[in-house]
């Protein structure tokens, strides 16, 4: 298990390696000269002068690699061109919230996809199943602004029930923080949840017809022994995996809805960084998208080895 | 063989809706077995053997099965008790071990675990009796250091050994009636005869009533005292199996036998043998859903002796010269002339 982990980890840090020199890449990809875009009508020479001082961008490229890198690592990512401001603290500021979200939202979309994949795959082509097959068919192909919006105007502007925008730090209020969450999570967790159920709904019929759950069942087990310890944790197995992606997929943003509910969370920093051409905090903000991808990886091989056995050794 | 039975099967039939329409795979079978007593239930590939006594235990899903007849169990009709009584009856009255060991256990439990679930249900035990009974269990079958195995999951085992953990499994209730269905198939020729020599020796100590189900008449050879061969759902010769193996009257169980080279030693392991061997017989089992009139065997029956064979099923009657309470017994419309075997 502990080599399994190691190796595991390894094999991150030759990635995260990789995808430094891509992001590096993006600056000098960009045709023409990155600062002058970035600063566009409002170009006076100073502010120019000095962004390209503060980047480095005089110095041979290997230089400037191995300088960004060595200060990436040590957790400054440059200052972004648009505020001045350093891109790491920009980053952070953000990261509450996007976290909030995400986290928020996969919970909303397990307790949904869960039972609702389950029940389904216990009676299928039954009305139950029906009515979850249409369920997350719609909630696939329902865009989610949509969705964000009808949520507002239900229970934000006609029932009152709930804030329609803006985060608020859980350390500042718990509960205003809870209560700001509660619909953007529902909105975005529908969508994962959409898609998972129909991956419960799959894994789960698959268990059910394994010749273990006949030795469960030719046992005398209760039924709800047999579906939940013999069906269930197989069915979840592949789950794992599928909830994972869809997290690393949260976590680097759902601009949209981040835009109706006024969420200011990591996607709409990096979509304000494309719009506004601001380099620097765009190769931070891809950078801490792929550390996250690479984190949730590791988290979900290593859920994997609990979950199945078969894995570890 | 006088002993009352503890199982006796009555005129049982599957019918199993199909998008093809209702397939007939078990059409009014009988057989009983009592405490001590094995019986062997024989027949090629489709033949409803599995079939027929999955629907016993009620894991043949209702719908799309249908099931009629009788299965009386200690006083009890199997076949009429709702699932609740009957899930009472699985593991402490019936237990089955299958086939394949390799899909059979579940990959993300221990072996102790699945050892232990089902005696905390029907015996009432604390983990901790149950862990305990459960190591002596793995013990009895042979297993290795029992103890440390608790913690095994079925990957680390061999083939052999997991089948050896099914049969624990069976065991850990004390059940009345062991079903094992293909026990051996998957195995190698090697572990296949430990196995049956396992079961034998398990049940003379244990004193429950076995049924085999195989397609290899060789294998319940040297340890069944009845067997009934299984042909498209019904029985078509049953009786004890030295008046069965000596003097076969059915030309499917003729071929059956005929597709085994030496009799005898086949038992303790002698070759490998698969259901392609029994091509003996050309032809394959009818269709299910297509039964043909009269007797199901007919369309590759080499004999045909009687124009009835074509139109009518053949009853199970009594051999000529047959006696007892459980006579030798066979489903033709003609008497063949003894074999003549080399
Ligand atoms: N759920 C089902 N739906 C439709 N037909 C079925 C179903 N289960 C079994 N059958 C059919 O019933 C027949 C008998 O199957 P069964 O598994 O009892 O055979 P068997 O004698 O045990 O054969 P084997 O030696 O291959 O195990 C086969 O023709 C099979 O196709
Ligand atoms: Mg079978």
């Amino acid at each position: 298990m502990t080599r399994y982990l190691l190796r595991r980890v390894g094999q991150s840090v030759v990635v995260l390696f990789g995808v430094s020199v891509a992001v590096f890449s993006i600056i000098h990809l960009v045709p023409g000269d990155p600062v002058r875009l970035a600063l566009g009508t409002r170009f006076d020479q100073r502010t120019y002068d000095a962004l390209v001082a503060r980047a480095g961008l005089d110095d041979p490229v290997l230089v400037q690699y191995v300088n960004w890198l060595g200060n990436a690592l040590t957790g400054d990512l440059g200052v972004s061109f648009r505020s001045g401001r350093p891109v790491t603290e920009l980053i952070l500021e953000r990261l509450p919230a996007t976290l909030s979200l995400a986290f928020g939202a996969i919970v909303v979309a397990l307790l949904i996809a869960v039972p609702l994949g389950l029940v389904s795959a216990l009676r299928p082509r039954s009305a139950v199943d029906y009515v979850a097959t249409f369920v997350s068919q719609a909630g696939i192909s329902i865009p989610d602004f949509w969705l964000a919006i009808v949520a507002i105007l239900v229970f934000s502007l006609t029932l009152g029930w709930l804030p329609s925008s803006g985060y608020v730090g859980l350390t500042e209020d718990p509960v205003e923080w809870a209560r700001h969450l509660v619909l953007p999570a529902v909105v975005v967790g529908t969508v994962s949840g959409a898609v998972l159920t129909r991956f419960v709904r799959s894994s789960a019929l698959e268990a059910l017809g394994e010749d273990y759950t006949r030795t469960a069942r030719a046992k005398g087990l209760p039924r709800r022994v047999v579906i939940g310890r013999h069906v269930l944790r197989n069915a979840l197995v592949p789950v794992v995996t599928v909830t994972g992606i869809q997290l690393a997929y949260l976590l680097s943003g759902v601009v949209i809805v981040e835009v109706v509910f006024a969420w200011q969370g990591l996607g709409q920093l990096a979509l304000q960084a494309v719009e506004t051409r601001d380099y620097p905090l765009l190769q931070g903000a891809v950078l801490l998208f792929a550390v996250f991808f690479l984190v949730v990886n590791l988290v979900v091989d290593l859920l994997y080895a609990v979950v199945d056995p078969r894995i570890s050794r | 063989m006088a002993a009352e039975p503890v199982l006796a099967v009555d005129d049982l039939r599957v019918t199993i809706a199909t998008r093809r329409g209702p397939a007939r795979v078990v059409n009014g079978v009988s057989w009983a077995v009592a405490p001590g007593e094995t019986l062997a239930v024989v027949g090629e590939s489709g033949s409803g053997k599995s079939v027929s006594v999955l629907s016993l235990l009620g894991l043949v899903p209702r719908p799309p099965a249908t099931v009629t007849g009788r299965a009386t169990f200690q006083g009890q009709d199997l076949v009429a008790l709702p699932e609740e009584a009957l899930r009472k009856v699985r593991g402490p009255g019936i237990a089955m071990v299958f086939q394949d060991p390799m899909t059979s256990l579940n990959p993300v439990l221990t072996v102790g675990r699945q050892l232990t679930e089902g005696m905390e249900v029907h015996l009432g035990l604390d983990r901790r009796a149950a862990t305990e009974r459960a190591a002596e269990l793995l013990d009895l079958v042979g297993i290795p250091s029992p103890r440390e195995r608790l913690a095994s999951y079925p990957h680390h085992l061999s083939g052999g050994m997991r089948q050896r953990v099914m049969i624990a499994v069976a065991l850990s209730c004390e059940p009345a009636v062991l079903i094992a269905d293909e026990a051996t198939t998957a195995l190698d020729v090697t572990i296949q005869a430990q196995i049956v020599e396992l079961i034998a020796e398990l049940q003379r100590e244990l004193g429950m009533a076995v049924v085999w189900i195989t397609h290899d008449l060789g294998v319940v050879a040297g340890i069944a005292d009845r067997v009934a061969v299984m042909y498209a759902g019904r029985i078509v010769e049953e009786g004890a199996v030295d008046d069965l193996y000596a003097d076969p009257r059915h030309p499917y169980t003729r071929g059956l036998l005929a597709s085994l080279p030496v009799l005898g030693d086949r038992a303790r392991g002698g070759e490998g043998r698969h259901p392609a061997d029994l091509a003996v017989i050309p032809g394959l089992p009818p269709d299910p859903v297509h039964l043909p009139p009269g007797c199901p065997f007919h369309p590759r029956c080499p004999v045909r002796a009687d124009e009835r064979c074509a139109t009518e099923e053949p009853p199970l009657r009594p051999v000529p010269g047959a006696r007892g309470p459980a006579p030798h017994r066979v489903a033709t419309f003609y008497d063949l002339p003894p074999e003549d075997r080399r």
